[in-house]
């Protein structure tokens, strides 16, 4: 079958354990530089382009980095300067509050619409299941800037669907309505894109959580007479934790630092009361040209972020060491 | 004995009653989460009248591919696709052929600095997009590298690949080594086991991965929005999002510019649809 040293091959394979390889004495040698050969590539690119700028990133955040150092191509160091007076504008605590409460309010709508859809899917007709999996995945594969579009247009000042809709549902008048003038509505809008793109991801993780709770585990207890909350509450919850973790700290990650769908809603000019986190580091950076205190900013935000999903990281990488040992 | 008439006792009626509720319920969250994909299509097809009318029209009749024609003879369009396809086939192929040797080396062999290296490929899908367009246009300003479908390539690769390899290393890890092993004892050498038995094997999961990653660099936005300036250079996100920030927005155009944008995502997404779901099954719970 393949042309090799019989008797070198021997030996090889003597050298091989069913759990995973061992790299064979023949080949040690020469094989011992295989595995970095194998892996220098990803990790050049992944350094490159992930590491550096990370630590770039930090670095930057205690620079002053204007037009004239990003001509010079040198950044002016300041120490702490930058951060400093972050902590003392007061721009940036009303920006941060109102990130948090953003993203508060979107990770929990996400969860609550997500757990109850998920729930429904299992108490509905198989061919109506199918149906909404599909739906969901054509929502999923939406991308976000086609998303924004057909929100904008759905809730068009003038022709838009959802303001029609309202009006004759008779909920107000919304002809002619600017859901932007007011940031409490325009941040609402923006809650229902961002809400109905999140939602498949969840609804089908949790579809599929659900479908692995145990059958003994639902069926004693609905026999000792629980009703349905205190099965979903004492059964279902505990045995789903972990993936409510993850879709948690997932949620809070993506919705903390929101960009592209406020920018976008807005035309690519949203006024100062629609600035979030994300947008806010993007503004300073890319806009004000102020590089040092942008970074400040969005080392801010990371800082907060990794703190915030903590558990999750620690789990994932538990998780990630785990399945190596699994194959070792 | 009398026969005594059917009649549902009022528990199985409510419970019947009771699933009705559910499933019209989950109809109507169908109806209104497909909504927005509708209009989109539904508006692409319409004529200018139909569209721009205080009262919507909801069925395009009649319909009309005027808005289609209107969005590839728009500006810089047809150079848009050519950009967005030549970066994402470009990025994909890459990604899977760097990633495939890192993942087989990952889940077959064992070395020193693995456990950093997975811990690595792991933590590094957690750093935000956002924070690094900052420095990475820095870097890449200083390399003159902006503007440039291969600086756009470059950072693509890098945000793809972690989690191209961490996928491959599952898929690797799942196929019995003891295939591998018995090709071996039969005279195989490594590679040659390794092309023959294990490729194969594999191939359904790289197709998978491709499918993935694909549909990661065909929808990136913001990487795109800063890096590439000239409008000849730039993606189909970029283009769809500069429609807006004109007076008085084309809708008919856009939506069919839309439309036709999300429709190689769309298409791959119901492929691999059931793989998607599976995986998502496989370790939701057990993790």
């Amino acid at each position: 079958m393949c042309a090799a040293t019989r008797t070198g091959e021997q030996d090889a394979a003597a050298e091989l354990r069913t759990e995973g390889f061992r790299v064979p004495l023949r080949w040690r040698r020469r094989g011992r530089l295989a595995p970095y050969a194998m892996v220098a590539p990803a990790l050049l690119v992944i350094g490159l382009i992930l590491a550096y700028p990370l630590f770039m990133l930090v670095s930057l955040s205690f620079q002053h980095y204007g037009l004239r150092q990003l001509f010079a191509h040198q950044g002016e160091w300041v120490g702490l300067d930058n951060y400093v007076s972050l902590l003392r504008d007061a721009t940036f605590w009303t920006v941060l509050r109102r990130s948090v409460l953003f993203a508060a309010f979107n990770v929990g709508a996400t969860m609550v619409i997500g757990t109850l859809v998920a729930l429904l899917m299992e108490r509905i007709v198989k061919p109506l299941r199918i149906a909404v999996t599909t739906g969901l995945v054509l929502v999923w594969a939406m991308p976000v800037p086609v998303a924004v579009d057909v929100w904008q247009w759905m809730f068009d000042f003038e022709f838009g669907v959802v303001n029609w809709l309202l009006t004759n549902l008779h909920v107000g008048n919304f002809i002619h309505h600017n859901w932007y003038d007011d940031p409490i509505q325009g941040f609402g809008v923006i809650s229902v894109v961002l809400i109905w793109a999140a939602l498949p991801f969840v609804v089908i993780t949790l579809y599929a959580g659900l479908s692995q709770v145990p059958r003994e585990l639902i069926e004693a207890a609905e026999v000792d007479g629980a009703s349905a909350l205190q099965v979903f509450r004492n059964v279902t919850v505990p045995v789903l934790r972990p993936l409510f973790v993850i879709l948690v700290s997932l949620s809070t990650i993506w919705d903390f630092q929101v960009f592209t769908q406020v920018w976008l809603i807005l035309n690519a000019r949203p006024s100062q009361s629609y600035y979030v986190i994300g947008v806010y580091s993007f503004v300073e950076s890319f806009k004000a040209a102020q590089y040092g205190s942008g970074s400040a900013i969005a080392v801010g935000m990371v800082a907060i972020l990794f703190v915030a999903t903590f558990f999750y990281i620690r789990y994932y990488v538990r998780q990630a060491v785990g399945a190596n040992e699994a194959t070792a | 004995m009398i026969a005594v008439a059917r009649r549902p006792s009022p528990h199985r009626v409510r419970r019947v009653a009771g699933r009705v509720v559910l499933n019209l319920l989950a109809a109507v969250f169908l109806v209104v989460m497909v909504f927005p994909v509708y209009w989109m299509v539904a508006t692409a097809f319409k004529p200018g009248r139909d569209i721009l009318r205080l009262t919507p029209k909801f069925f395009p009749s009649p319909a009309t591919l005027i808005n289609f024609r209107d969005a590839i003879e728009r500006a810089y369009f047809l150079d848009d696709v050519r950009n967005s396809i030549v970066i994402v086939v470009c990025t994909v192929a890459i990604a899977l052929t760097v990633a495939f040797l890192a993942a087989v080396a990952l889940a077959r062999l064992n070395f020193r600095g693995k456990i950093t290296l997975i811990i690595l490929f792991v933590g590094v899908q957690m750093v935000p997009l956002n924070a690094l367009i900052i420095p990475l246009y820095l870097l890449l300003d200083a390399a003159s590298q902006t503007d440039t479908l291969v600086g756009v390539i470059v950072t693509y690769l890098a945000f793809v690949l972690p989690f191209v390899v961490w996928t491959l290393r599952g898929f690797i890890a799942n196929l019995p080594v003891d295939l591998e092993e018995a090709a071996m004892i039969d005279g195989c050498t490594r590679v040659g086991a390794f092309w023959r038995i294990l490729f194969p094997l594999v191939a359904p999961g790289l197709v998978a991965t491709a499918v993935f990653a694909f549909v990661q660099a065909w929808n990136e936005f913001i990487i795109a929005y800063v890096l590439l300036r000239s409008p000849q250079n730039q993606t189909l996100m970029v283009w769809l999002a500069s429609f807006t920030t004109e007076r008085g927005t084309d809708w008919g155009s856009l939506m069919a510019g839309a439309t036709m944008t999300s429709l190689p995502v769309v298409v791959f997404f119901l492929i691999v649809q059931r793989r998607i779901v599976t995986n998502l099954t496989a370790g939701a719970v057990k993790g």
